[in-house]
């Protein structure tokens, strides 16, 4: 009988202590989840408020009963965040799709095709995804400059069109397609391009769809080299766009007309992340850095 | 095949052009512009060579600053993000309810502008006239004594910095670690479980020792990341991080090169050079650490 007690109350101490650990482990997680999404909830909640409102508030209150749009009226018209936004687009746009074609044509050359020197070429091309951007930059600069290209859409654009790790990424995909394709498909007399582009392309159509989203998310948040090569606010990045917003526009105190404006720089990235929520994240895992 | 041989260069053309444009080129020029001594970039002239660049930089008070900013910079912010990231990381996969939800909010912060959102941080944090500022109200609540924290005191204006770097290298660590500890084999846990191990003997006998190869590469890519802040720093305390006593290796870098104070290529190529030094040490010697004491 008692060890029938014991073992009841052995049970029941251990059900009590995983249901302890898993309150604290949602707690955790509770919290961190509202470190995290607090910032969002500040600025679009800051950014609704009014600017007398704001001003007003000794103590910032955490909600608004009287939420107004005029912030985001003033964000377009007051500075030119449409521009900015504008630019970004055609930035991120051609860098993308130039930069696809330039990895998809070195890769194919790297995995299908036979010449030589290509195992050299490759080794090469390796050793510069050691080469950090710091190290370049400064040649890069002089570059552009002494090409008459600053201000101007090549000059942003031109630098950062290829990438080593994306025509590895690349390559060791494209690598992994049997021969016998290739084979079959010059039995038929189709030529490499075409082979490439009615083949190769679609089969590696995950990867390069990790590529572009990869390349995407940086494109949108590039700030160093848009803020050297930039000093003509009409050319200006949403990152620079903000900062020249910060240290210049509106006035510095209007902060709700601020906060319009992340609000507005932030979403498009955030609708694509809740999209594409699983793509990004598999994508980032597999070829992502950042901290 | 002599046909193919013209052929396979053709494909390679675009890539080799801009790479030998944009990184060889530029690779050879950074350690000779860093040679020449009073380069002028309007004449293009320099007038010797030498390592005078070299300690120009070394005894600039700023680069000193930035230096040390750098080095407390990277000694909070990679444990502390590390650190975090395997914690949330195990609490995430030891549930099932809410993962989903959870880590979608966890890697919000990856697709967020650096420089949009330092902002919003920037206006929690800051102290005017008008307002304390959130952060300082709820110091206050507590008892404390308001702060400012981006024009106040050496040590708040880091805080914030560190505070804002963790947040931001979180979502990539997360990410990380939580696909590292789903791919630990199940029989490993059962086994374990079959002997009567304990929960933590399990953590740290088998789960750690397999995702160690994880979190190295975590530790290494985030000392690598640390060294290289800047935009984090600019996001917060604005573009003239030397007089806000923040400046990080790479804003020296680029201040020397253009803006207010720039125009010195050559101390900034000297400057390039320093850092890619100290980052490449750095990884060799964790490398080193790696191969001793990582479970492959």
């Amino acid at each position: 009988m008692g060890n029938q007690t014991d073992f009841e109350r052995i049970e029941k101490a251990a059900r009590t202590r995983q249901i302890i650990l898993k309150t604290v482990t949602y707690l955790l997680l509770g919290i961190w989840a509202v470190m995290v999404l607090f910032p969002f909830y500040w600025m679009i909640l800051t950014s609704v408020k009014s600017y007398s409102v704001y001003n007003s508030e000794y103590i910032p209150s955490f909600f608004t009963l009287s939420p107004t749009l005029q912030n985001y009226a003033d964000a377009f018209t007051a500075v030119p965040l449409a521009r900015y936004f504008l630019n970004t687009l055609v930035f991120t746009l051609v860098t993308t799709a130039v930069m696809l074609a330039v990895i998809t044509l070195a890769a194919f050359a790297f995995s299908r095709l036979e010449f030589r020197g290509k195992n050299l070429v490759f080794t090469l091309f390796l050793a510069l995804m050691m080469i950090p951007t710091e190290l370049v930059i400064i040649t890069n600069y002089a570059t552009i400059t002494s090409w008459g290209l600053r201000n101007s859409f090549p000059g942003l654009i031109l630098p950062s069109v290829t990438s080593v790790f994306y025509i590895y990424l690349l390559r060791e995909n494209f690598a992994q397609i049997p021969d016998e394709l290739y084979y079959a498909a010059k039995v038929d007399g189709t030529s490499d391009l075409k082979y490439l582009l009615r083949v190769m392309i679609p089969i590696c159509r995950p990867t390069l769809i990790t590529v572009t989203i990869l390349k995407v998310i940086e494109c949108w948040n590039s700030y160093v080299w848009p803020r050297l090569i930039t000093d003509d606010a009409s050319y200006f990045l949403v990152s620079n766009g903000i900062q020249e917003i910060r240290e210049n526009g509106f006035g510095r105190e209007n902060i709700p007309a601020m906060m319009a404006a992340v609000v507005v720089i932030s979403v498009p990235l955030i609708v694509l992340f809740l999209i594409f929520r699983r793509k990004v994240m598999e994508g980032v895992s597999r070829g992502g850095t950042k901290g | 095949m002599e046909q193919n041989n013209y052929k396979g260069w053709l494909y390679l053309l675009p890539a080799i052009a801009f790479l030998g444009v944009f990184m060889v080129y530029p690779l050879v020029d950074v350690f000779v512009y860093s040679f020449e001594e009073g380069y002028n970039s309007a004449s293009q002239t320099f007038f010797g060579t030498g390592l005078y660049n070299y300690a120009y930089v070394l005894h600039d008070p700023y680069f000193l600053q930035a230096v040390k900013n750098t080095l407390i910079l990277v000694a909070i912010t990679v444990p502390v993000s590390t650190g975090l990231a395997l914690l949330i990381s195990v609490g995430l996969s030891s549930i099932q309810k809410l993962k989903d939800l959870f880590q979608t909010v966890y890697f919000l912060p990856y697709v967020t502008n650096t420089l949009a959102v330092g902002l919003v941080f920037m206006i929690l944090f800051k102290k005017t006239p008008y307002t304390d500022g959130l952060v300082n109200l709820i110091i206050g609540l507590f008892g404390g004594k308001s702060i400012d924290f981006i024009d106040g005191p050496y040590w708040a204006k880091m805080f914030v910095l560190c505070f804002y770097t963790v947040w931001v290298v979180m979502p990539f660590k997360i990410l990380i670690l939580t696909s590292a500890l789903a791919s630990v084999n199940q029989d490993y846990y059962n086994a374990a479980r079959v002997d009567g191990t304990s929960k933590l003997r399990i953590f740290g006998r088998i789960t750690l020792p397999m995702i160690s190869p994880m979190i190295f590469y975590l530790v290494i890519t985030g000392f690598i990341g640390a060294f290289k802040a800047y935009s984090d720093a600019v996001a917060i305390f604005g573009t003239n991080l030397n007089a806000a006593e923040m400046n990080t290796i790479v804003g020296y870098v680029y201040d020397m090169l253009y803006g207010d104070s720039g125009g010195y290529p050559s101390y900034a190529s000297a400057a390039a050079i320093i850092l890619f030094a100290i980052v490449l040490t750095i990884t060799c010697i964790n490398l080193m650490i790696s191969k001793r004491s990582v479970h492959y």
